[in-house]
């Protein structure tokens, strides 16, 4: 039944679309609302490497948010991994986070007393895999993101800066068709922070979707295509996938 | 317009579509051993907290246990005695009956009827002597200490399986000479501990040698405090009435209630109004039921430390919920549904109370084994209370965490995430 629904996808995006929103709005509820998003288009293809740069209160958490399918818009469509997000209960969302989505955070949010590996493998306890097979991909998730000599390590004991490698790990190992980066340099230095900057090029020069949310133009800079938001309006969308050229700035084909 | 989204496959290429080729969106289960190991992730790292709070719950139960397994004991050991001692002993005595006739005494006869019921087994009496006994000549005559001087025949001991503790009990020969058993009670009393070296008292104007103590009488508690003399003697020296005072029968088990319906019309044919029967085993086994009435009363204080325990542990997870606001964030980003949240908590209530009703089912054993060795009876842990101690525990735990595994299931995943 669900793949039925899945299948009747009337999406005008680009097959390769993983994220795909339409003319996104948020508001929350107040008096008068608050409105965060003001009508947000936005495509983002496999393979692509991405930041959504802009000051806070621009709205940049918010659509981090939307697309990781832990909020939902006031209105607008939302099309994750070509699921319409405004069609799926709650359940199916968070299943679809569990297979679709991987997340990396600021504070990396590392479960306290855990093993790198575990904490890795906790990025499948919600697909159903058994531990062995959880515990043999966080390995080799652990190896991609260069922590190989720290399996057995306790989080707590390792730098900033390999703990959000491990964060990172976490979100990659389900082989997720997006991984969403919110601010994952803010709480590291100069140096860790240009360490999870290459990484990141790395893992997308091996496949991987990611969206890295920042504040900061530095970063922005070093990625292939940066959407600039301001007040909740994507401001401006530049270097874009040069295979998947877009006809308008802003906004996605029509 | 693509009516379908062809595939695109993962990074690592194993073939999966856009379109949740694998498998759909159903969320899966968490394997039993990963709930576990979920639920407990929050107790380990947090100890202190998890011990106290499980405290709680184990001085409950342990209360609970303790109560429960000691009054089994009780009882059990009462009903023990009771086994020993037998039910089918029966005390036929002179009643006031109708009339109020406070000289009634049963006839000479009496004993010998009752003899005749044919399920009888065994037959013996007591008579009182108006005497006293001193332990000196030199006594006051009033200062008797409450002991009574009793005439019985040599049958007396064996019809109550009583025990001797020191000494010898009556034979026909001793019966007809100045000696005396006395009563534990009495014995001590008067100052006798052993009969060692032919100690005498002072009974009823002359001495009479102790040849025996006996053990206390369960079924016959007031021979405890008697100094029993050969109805021979108390016959033709002391001026004893031959109407038997007491009479005790032993009956075939099976027909007490049969004999005990025609003792009076047999001992006494004229007045059957003035017999009184009694069954002191009743009164033993009323003791055991009797100690239920303590027991409910402890039990129901155990209920209330147990359900403070229960708040306890309500409490502290209410607060672990409001704590671990990112863990549960983290948890839905990572796809956790609702249901898988509210598991997670409601697993912690389960195991911290678990932990203490298995604690408190151990202390309260441990209590109730340490009870029963001090007072000499055999341990007594009842098994219903084993399981009971551990379900009751496990039923306020899963109502002391359906308030915060709710509250944990309903927390917006962005709010959860948002950090202070």
């Amino acid at each position: 039944m669900t793949n039925h629904l899945d299948v009747t996808t009337t999406s005008l995006a680009p097959d390769d679309a993983v994220i795909d929103l339409r003319d996104v709005v948020k508001e929350y509820p107040g008096d008068p609302p608050t409105r965060v998003l003001h009508g947000v288009d936005l495509v983002v293809r496999r393979r692509e490497l991405l930041a959504i740069v802009g000051p806070s209160g621009s709205g940049k958490s918010t659509l981090l948010h939307i697309i990781g399918t832990l909020d939902r818009p006031t209105s607008g469509e939302v099309r994750i991994a070509g699921h319409d997000v405004a069609r799926l209960p709650d359940r199916q969302l968070s299943a679809l986070r569990a297979r679709e989505i991987g997340f990396v955070f600021q504070q990396f949010f590392l479960l306290p007393g855990m093993s790198a590996v575990d904490s890795v493998a906790d990025g499948l306890l919600y697909t159903g895999r058994r531990l062995r097979d959880r515990r043999a991909r966080a390995n080799e998730a652990l190896e991609r993101v260069g922590l190989g000599h720290r399996l057995d390590y306790n989080t707590e004991k390792l730098s900033g800066g390999e703990r959000q490698r491990v964060a990172i790990a976490r979100a990659l190992v389900g082989e997720p068709l997006v991984v969403l980066a919110d601010e994952p340099t803010g709480n590291l230095d100069t140096r860790s922070g240009d360490a999870i900057v290459g990484l990141l090029h790395q893992l997308n020069h091996g496949g991987s979707t990611i969206v890295v949310i920042t504040h900061d133009h530095d970063i922005a800079r070093n990625l292939p295509r940066q959407v600039a938001m301001r007040d909740g309006l994507i401001e401006s969308d530049v270097g874009q996938d040069p295979g998947h050229p877009r006809e308008t700035m802003g906004g996605v084909a029509r | 317009m693509s009516a379908t989204v062809p595939p695109l496959g993962p990074p690592a290429g194993d073939g999966a579509t856009v379109t949740g080729g694998r498998a759909g969106l159903v969320p899966s289960g968490l394997h039993p051993g990963d709930l576990f190991r979920v639920a407990s992730v929050g107790l380990r790292s947090r100890r202190v907290r998890a011990s106290l709070s499980a405290l709680g719950i184990a001085i409950g139960i342990a209360a609970m246990m303790a109560v429960l397994g000691i009054s089994e004991s009780s009882k059990s050991h009462l009903l023990a005695a009771l086994d020993n001692l037998g039910t089918n002993l029966l005390v036929v005595e002179p009643g006031e009956g109708f009339v109020g006739n406070e000289d009634a005494v049963l006839p000479i006869t009496a004993e010998t009827m009752l003899r005749r019921i044919a399920p009888v087994e065994e037959v013996s009496s007591v008579t009182s002597v108006d005497v006293t006994v001193l332990r000196t000549d030199l006594a006051p005559s009033e200062q008797t200490g409450g002991i009574t001087v009793k005439a019985a025949d040599t049958r007396l001991l064996d019809t109550l399986v009583g025990e001797m503790a020191d000494g010898e009990w009556l034979d026909d020969t001793r019966s007809r000479l100045p000696v005396v058993v006395l009563g534990s009670v009495a014995a001590e009393r008067l100052g006798i501990s052993d009969v060692g070296d032919g100690v005498q008292v002072w009974l009823g104007g002359r001495w009479f040698t102790v040849i025996g103590i006996m053990e206390p009488f369960e079924l016959a508690p007031d021979l405890d405090t008697s100094a029993i003399i050969g109805r021979d003697i108390a016959t033709a020296e002391l001026g004893t009435a031959e109407t038997p005072g007491t009479v005790y029968l032993r009956t075939d088990p099976d027909k007490v209630d049969d004999v005990q319906a025609v003792i009076a019309p047999t001992a006494n044919p004229d007045n059957p109004d003035q017999v009184q029967v009694s069954r002191p085993s009743d009164a033993i086994e009323a003791r055991a039921a009797a100690s239920n009435t303590f027991t409910a009363l402890f039990l129901g204080l155990g209920a209330v430390a147990l359900l403070v325990g229960g708040v306890g542990i309500a409490n502290v997870m209410v607060i672990s919920v409001l704590e671990r606001r990112s863990e549960i964030g983290l948890r839905r980003a990572l796809g956790a549904t609702r249901r898988h949240v509210s598991m997670q908590f409601l697993s912690e209530a389960l195991l911290l109370s678990a932990a203490g009703g298995v604690a408190g089912v151990v202390l309260g054993a441990a209590v109730t084994a340490v009870y029963d060795v001090v007072r000499g009876w055999e341990i007594v842990v009842p098994a219903a209370g084993l399981a009971g101690g551990i379900a009751a525990a496990l039923a306020i735990g899963a109502v002391a965490g359906l308030y915060p595994a709710t509250r944990a299931a309903r927390l917006a995943p962005t709010d959860a995430l948002r950090t202070v």
